[in-house]
């Protein structure tokens, strides 16, 4: 477990998962930095995690589509964050995205490229201080197998795990830990609208106690059991198969 | 039903909208099939004064937050309902009263602002000096002036989390009504009542009184940590129970047994606040008690002089039906607030009662109408999934024109719907 003054940076935190992680490690002390565009908004959040649980608590405008700022932004935080939450994610429209090269681009960066080169700068620094540290970095079982539904946002999710699983063994040696998170269906704003099975969803607080467990724990992958026996089906599925099926 | 965050930038539907909180409200007042807001979302604390306790928040917390992060603090909701799984803009929106409403009021009278989001997508703030007439229709206005977004209000300052509960055996309703009136000045009341008693034993009931518990009155570890309890997790019932579970004899058999066990048991105690104010909220979805076909649940208060002859006529109703309600509580009320069209409660005696559904419990609520209306007496609009609009008006006479006015010049009538307010035309 980390020590529980060690500063946490949460990218994204308008994200409800994001939100409920957040009051989990406040509430064991460690002081928050929120970061998500428009950080003016964010001052209900600020002033929410701060009431509850007593921390100090700072709101900070981050766009993580704007690559060259990202080590400036790391450099101006009040204190170098020991645990970093990346909750960014774009689910996009599916049927409006596909093959529009701008609506992609902007998927393929929000999922992929910027939160990799983020976190590409963040572990550097982080691995450097010799103390423990963890990242844990919400990707999506939807990057496990591509679906007619989303594969835009799927694809771009399966190159985030893949990256992150490779950051990891980069920094198998040091004291960074490097979790990679793939929720199934949440019941967040982003699946807002959508008909979800009952029994493979969860909410949002309860998703986000279970990925704080695995994160003490020094999971490298976590995902819900019920997820992992879906996606093991699904991913062992003959093509020929897969390509037929219509979910 | 079309669920939408309370954060979304609604498009009105033809057939209008209605905000819901946590959906404790036992009827039709927080739906509509078209479009219902959801507000939990939206439960952020905005700030805090640790002198005056003052609290303001977005609409969607709720009472179990308040309590979880506020009480081991020294402060508690100065006035709270039977659940805890309830938010600020439905405590508002039904102005809902608690066990010392004969000494603090209802939620409303611990309210010193809210914002309102009306009809003209404007936010207004309204208090007892700002926007008035708004601020006083939204207190048990049912959501049906506008979206209540921040509420802030002043949290009491208790000397610890628990109750010194005392409990009176009253053999009949007129012991009852006699243990309520010799104390007034007791903080918290509240009495079970078994509705199935007949002839001598009508309206036997167990008074419950309650006091914040200070130091003094706690013992053993409770002294040195007069915030902590044990909290106890919370159990579920995990199926409908089957629909004949429930009848006058398994009820009349429970509520014999239940008096003798508060009737001969010590009659002073000790409780933590969980146990005091939120009994059922220890067994989650203990609604499916009922079985399958579900509850009603009926709430009604008789001005002053007419308590005692309206309670009696419905008890002497519903035992003749033979339906009993398992949980039957009474409470005697302080001063309304006649300023608000549609707040419930009015000076006098409020029963609440709660019927497996069937044909005959239908028809048996239709009579305790009559009854209610032939004392002047009216309905709760955050229990009620049934009543006519005949008995609606005839409960709420003064205020209702007044609130209807306010809907129609404001535009919230066309805006703000649910079932509830197509079914009583409000």
């Amino acid at each position: 477990m980390n020590p529980s003054d060690s500063p946490v940076l949460v990218l994204g935190a308008r994200s409800d998962i994001a939100r409920e992680i957040t009051k989990i490690l406040a509430g064991r002390g460690h002081p928050v930095m929120l970061a998500a565009r428009n950080a003016e908004n964010l001052s209900a959040d600020v002033s929410d995690i701060a009431v509850r649980h007593g921390v100090a608590v700072t709101g900070h405008e981050f766009d993580v589509l704007d690559i060259g700022s990202h080590a400036r932004f790391l450099e101006d935080l009040p204190s170098s964050p020991a645990i970093i939450v990346c909750a960014i994610g774009l689910l996009g429209d599916q049927e409006a995205d596909a093959g529009d090269a701008t609506a992609t681009r902007r998927i393929v960066d929000t999922n992929y490229l910027a939160p990799c080169l983020f976190l590409e700068i963040a572990a550097a620094r982080m691995s450097l201080t010799g103390t423990k540290a963890s990242i844990v970095a919400i990707s999506s079982v939807a990057g496990d197998r591509g679906r007619a539904k989303n594969y835009v946002y799927g694809s771009a999710k399966a190159g985030f795990t893949a990256y992150l699983s490779g950051l990891r063994q980069k920094y198998a040696a040091s004291q960074l830990h490097i979790m990679t998170v793939k929720p199934g269906f949440v019941r967040t704003s982003m699946t807002e609208g959508m008909d979800l099975p009952g029994p493979l969803t969860c909410d949002a607080d309860v998703f986000a106690a279970k990925v704080v467990k695995a994160m003490d724990r020094g999971s490298l992958v976590y995902c819900d059991l019920r997820w992992r026996v879906v996606m093991g089906i699904i991913t062992h599925l003959p093509e020929k198969i897969f390509m037929r099926l219509k979910f | 039903m079309t669920l939408r965050d309370m954060d979304d930038p609604a498009v009105p539907s033809r057939d209008g909208m209605i905000a819901r909180g946590l959906g404790r409200s036992y009827g039709d007042v927080s739906m509509n099939p078209s479009l219902t807001l959801v507000g939990t979302g939206r439960n952020r604390i905005l700030s805090f004064d640790e002198k005056t306790g003052q609290l303001t928040a977005q609409g969607g917390l709720s009472m179990a937050e308040i309590l979880e992060v506020f009480v081991p603090r020294g402060w508690f909701p100065p006035v709270t309902p039977g659940t805890k799984f309830v938010t600020l803009a439905g405590l508002v929106a039904v102005d809902a009263h608690g066990k010392n409403h004969h000494i603090h009021g209802s939620f409303g009278d611990c309210v010193s602002w809210f914002d309102l989001q009306c009809a003209d997508h404007v936010v207004r703030r309204c208090s007892r000096t700002e926007n008035t007439s708004l601020f006083n229709a939204t207190l048990g206005g049912c959501g049906l002036t506008g979206n209540i977004l921040t509420v802030s209000l002043a949290l009491l300052a208790v000397p610890s989390a628990f109750i010194v509960q005392r409990t009176l055996p009253a053999p009949d309703l007129d012991a009852a009504i006699e243990i309520f009136e010799t104390h007034q000045q007791a903080t918290y009341s509240v009495a079970w009542i078994d509705c199935l008693a007949t002839g001598a034993a009508r309206g036997r009931s167990l008074v419950l009184l309650g006091e914040h518990a200070g130091a003094a009155d706690l013992s053993g570890t409770n002294a040195g940590n007069p915030f902590y309890f044990q909290k106890r997790k919370a159990k579920r019932m995990p199926f409908d129970a089957p629909s004949w579970a429930l009848n006058r004899y398994t009820i009349r058999a429970f509520n014999h047994l239940y008096y003798r066990a508060g009737s001969t048991g010590p009659e002073q105690r000790i409780v933590d606040y969980d146990t005091y104010f939120y009994p059922l909220d220890a067994i989650h979805d203990w609604n499916r008690l009922y079985g399958r076909q579900g509850f009603a649940q009926y709430q009604c208060a008789f001005p002053l002089a007419a308590s005692r002859d309206g309670l009696i006529a419905l008890l002497d109703e519903i035992s003749a039906a033979g339906l009993g309600s398992f949980l039957a509580v009474l409470k005697r009320f302080g001063p309304g607030a006649h300023e608000r069209p549609l707040s419930f409660p009015i000076e006098g005696y409020t029963l609440a009662l709660d019927f497996a559904l069937s044909p005959g419990a239908l028809t048996l609520m239709t009579a305790l109408d009559e009854i209610v209306c032939r004392y002047g007496g009216r309905l709760y609009l955050a229990k009620d999934s049934r009543m006519t609009q005949a008995t609606f008006e005839a409960g709420y006479p003064d205020g209702l024109a007044t609130f209807r006015a306010l809907r129609d010049t404001s535009g919230a009538a066309g805006t703000f719907q649910s079932l509830m307010s197509k079914r009583l035309s409000l």
